[in-house]
């Protein structure tokens, strides 16, 4: 137990570093802010739509590429800095490095994400039930984190652009399969198996559920599936990484 | 460590090496490039994890226990590798976090290293700006901020300038003076001789010899030479007909005559001095030096190895 809770305090040193470092780095200003905000504006503008029902997407689209906006450049920016030799020798265990870079990714998500919802709630957008909204993004977006932080895992890189690229190319397919522009009934039947693999459906799904009440899946399944693909994002980046970190340093 | 090894694929980089740093000590290691220096270090502070064998850093198996034998360690590594987004006061509240020193501790601990160091001033400053002799400084102070118990140095006054280099190696000696190990990895021989209480020579990732720095030239002594100065020129063949004389090469205008015997050959060189009109101007019997000791290590080995 005391060994978990030095390793979790350590955690929270690397998040603390993470945030003093890279929030301000140009990739992450681009693909976190300026790419949401402009897939919004070419999503909504020309489009007669009542705002809850752009809500969910919106939700969606911002926590999504917010929350794996961090992730993907940390290792490759500290393995070029060979800041994470220095990182590797101090007494921190990999999963506990992993989970810094994953709370710093989740904390820069978190805050612009949860923007949306607040509006939502002042400009007294019928939310169902906000708090379990709040949940909702809580959850997909520490999921989405992890994803960003396994995106940088392989190939073992120091370039943090092949990383930002490469998950580029995860990401955008996601966004347009996940139930974000059209909704899953809205889809063919082959959409909407291949939408079943994206943890992304569930969130948006979740979000339909809380704002227009009328999701695609049950809300249970919902959280369900957000949690699984979750653990497994985690179990796979530091089962990858720690794979990996050797070839990385080397 | 006992017969610790490390393979990069088909190369052995480290090949089953042993060897044990006392408590206290400063440890020199010593060798050409790509001998095999830097991955031992990376191996014994946990970076890289060993093919092979066991070492123990503090009573702790880097294998086994890694996150307890990283803890009772401070490490300078090769490549200057301090945040440069954040200021050193940063850089050094960061590495004392992650290792666990509490607040109050830290600060003092800062202070005073910064202090020390010279860098109080700019304590505030980004690390993107420091100089390298800054930089290497800050290391050093990120590397003692925990205050270890032993100290690896990886080439820490590479590239430094006289001053600078001089103050690292005075604090690595006051720091030693205070009871801490210090393992020095360096390709400067004099650094080695200086501070080292005993020096491993390795090479093709194999220990060629340990001993202390003394004993390593006692035990080299065909590689002592008498250096002399005449006041004319004089050919090398008249002076190597002697049996003792092993060598004989001009080092500017003063010759050098290797010998096991170095008596013999001033008695010698008296006589040929007077029998060929010449003047002695300057005569030296100069003891082997560290960097003689290593090449010649170096090519034993590498002969043995054809």
């Amino acid at each position: 137990m005391g060994y978990i809770f030095t390793q979790l305090k350590r955690s929270f040193v690397i998040t603390k570093k993470d945030v003093k470092v890279y929030y301000s780095k140009g990739p992450v200003i681009v693909f976190g802010l300026i790419f949401p905000l402009f897939l919004f504006l070419a999503y909504t503008i020309g489009r007669s739509m009542p705002l809850e029902e752009l809500l969910p997407g919106l939700i969606g689209m911002t926590t999504f590429f917010t929350a794996t906006s961090v992730g993907p450049s940390i290792m490759p920016w500290e393995t070029r800095s060979k800041t994470l030799e220095r990182l590797v020798c101090c007494p921190v265990s990999i999963w506990a490095l992993l989970l810094g870079d994953i709370l710093s990714s989740f904390l820069f998500g978190f805050a612009i994400s949860v923007i949306p919802l607040l509006f939502a709630l002042f400009l007294n957008i019928g939310l169902l039930n906000f708090m379990i909204l709040l949940f909702g993004l809580v959850l997909a977006t520490l999921c989405f984190s992890a994803l960003s932080v396994l995106f940088s895992a392989y190939p073992p890189t120091d370039i943090p652009s092949t990383t930002l690229m490469l998950s580029s190319l995860v990401k955008f397919p996601l966004v347009f399969i996940s139930g974000v522009f059209i909704s899953i009934e809205q889809m063919p039947f082959w959409g909407r198996i291949i939408a079943s693999f994206s943890p992304l459906t569930y969130f948006t799904d979740l979000a339909r559920h809380l704002i227009l009440n009328g999701g695609y899946y049950d809300l249970i399944l919902d959280f369900s599936m957000v949690a699984i693909f979750t653990l497994i994002f985690l179990v796979a980046a530091v089962k990858l990484h720690e794979k990996t970190l050797t070839k990385r340093i080397s | 460590m006992n017969n610790l090894t490390k393979r990069y694929g088909d190369i052995v980089a480290v090949d089953h090496i042993n060897f044990e740093v006392r408590k206290g000590e400063i440890f020199g290691f010593l060798g050409p490039n790509g001998a095999g220096k830097t991955t031992t270090i990376r191996v014994l502070t946990g970076i890289l994890k060993p093919d092979g064998g066991t070492a123990l850093v503090s009573g702790h198996d880097v294998l086994k226990d890694p996150l307890e034998a990283k803890q009772s360690i401070g490490v300078v590594p090769e490549v200057s590798n301090a945040y440069i987004d954040l200021s050193a006061w940063e850089n050094l509240m960061l590495i004392g976090e992650l290792y666990g020193v509490p607040k109050k501790e830290r600060e003092e601990n800062a202070v005073k290293l910064l202090k020390d160091f010279g860098l109080y001033d700019v304590r505030k400053k980004l690390v993107r700006g420091f100089s390298k002799g800054m930089k290497q400084k800050l290391l050093l102070c990120m590397a003692l901020v925990n205050d270890p118990e032993i100290i690896f140095l990886d080439e820490p006054t590479s590239g430094l300038d006289v001053e600078s280099a001089r103050l690292m190696r005075e604090k690595v000696q006051q720091r030693n003076r205070d009871g801490k190990t210090i393992f020095l990895s360096t390709h400067n021989m004099e650094e080695a001789n200086q501070l080292c209480h005993r020096i491993a020579i390795i090479n093709h990732g194999r220990i060629a010899a340990i001993d202390t720095p003394e004993r390593l030239r006692a035990q080299n002594m065909e590689l002592q030479y008498v250096e002399v100065l005449f006041d004319k020129p004089v050919k090398l063949a008249e002076l190597t007909k002697r049996a003792e004389i092993a060598k004989a090469s001009f080092a500017g205008n003063k010759v050098r005559l290797y010998t096991a015997n170095p008596s013999a050959i001033i008695e010698f060189l008296v006589d040929f001095a007077r029998q060929n009109n010449l003047q002695i101007l300057s005569l030296n019997t100069m003891m082997p030096s560290l960097e003689d000791v290593f090449i010649k290590l170096i090519k034993q080995y590498e002969i043995g190895e054809a």
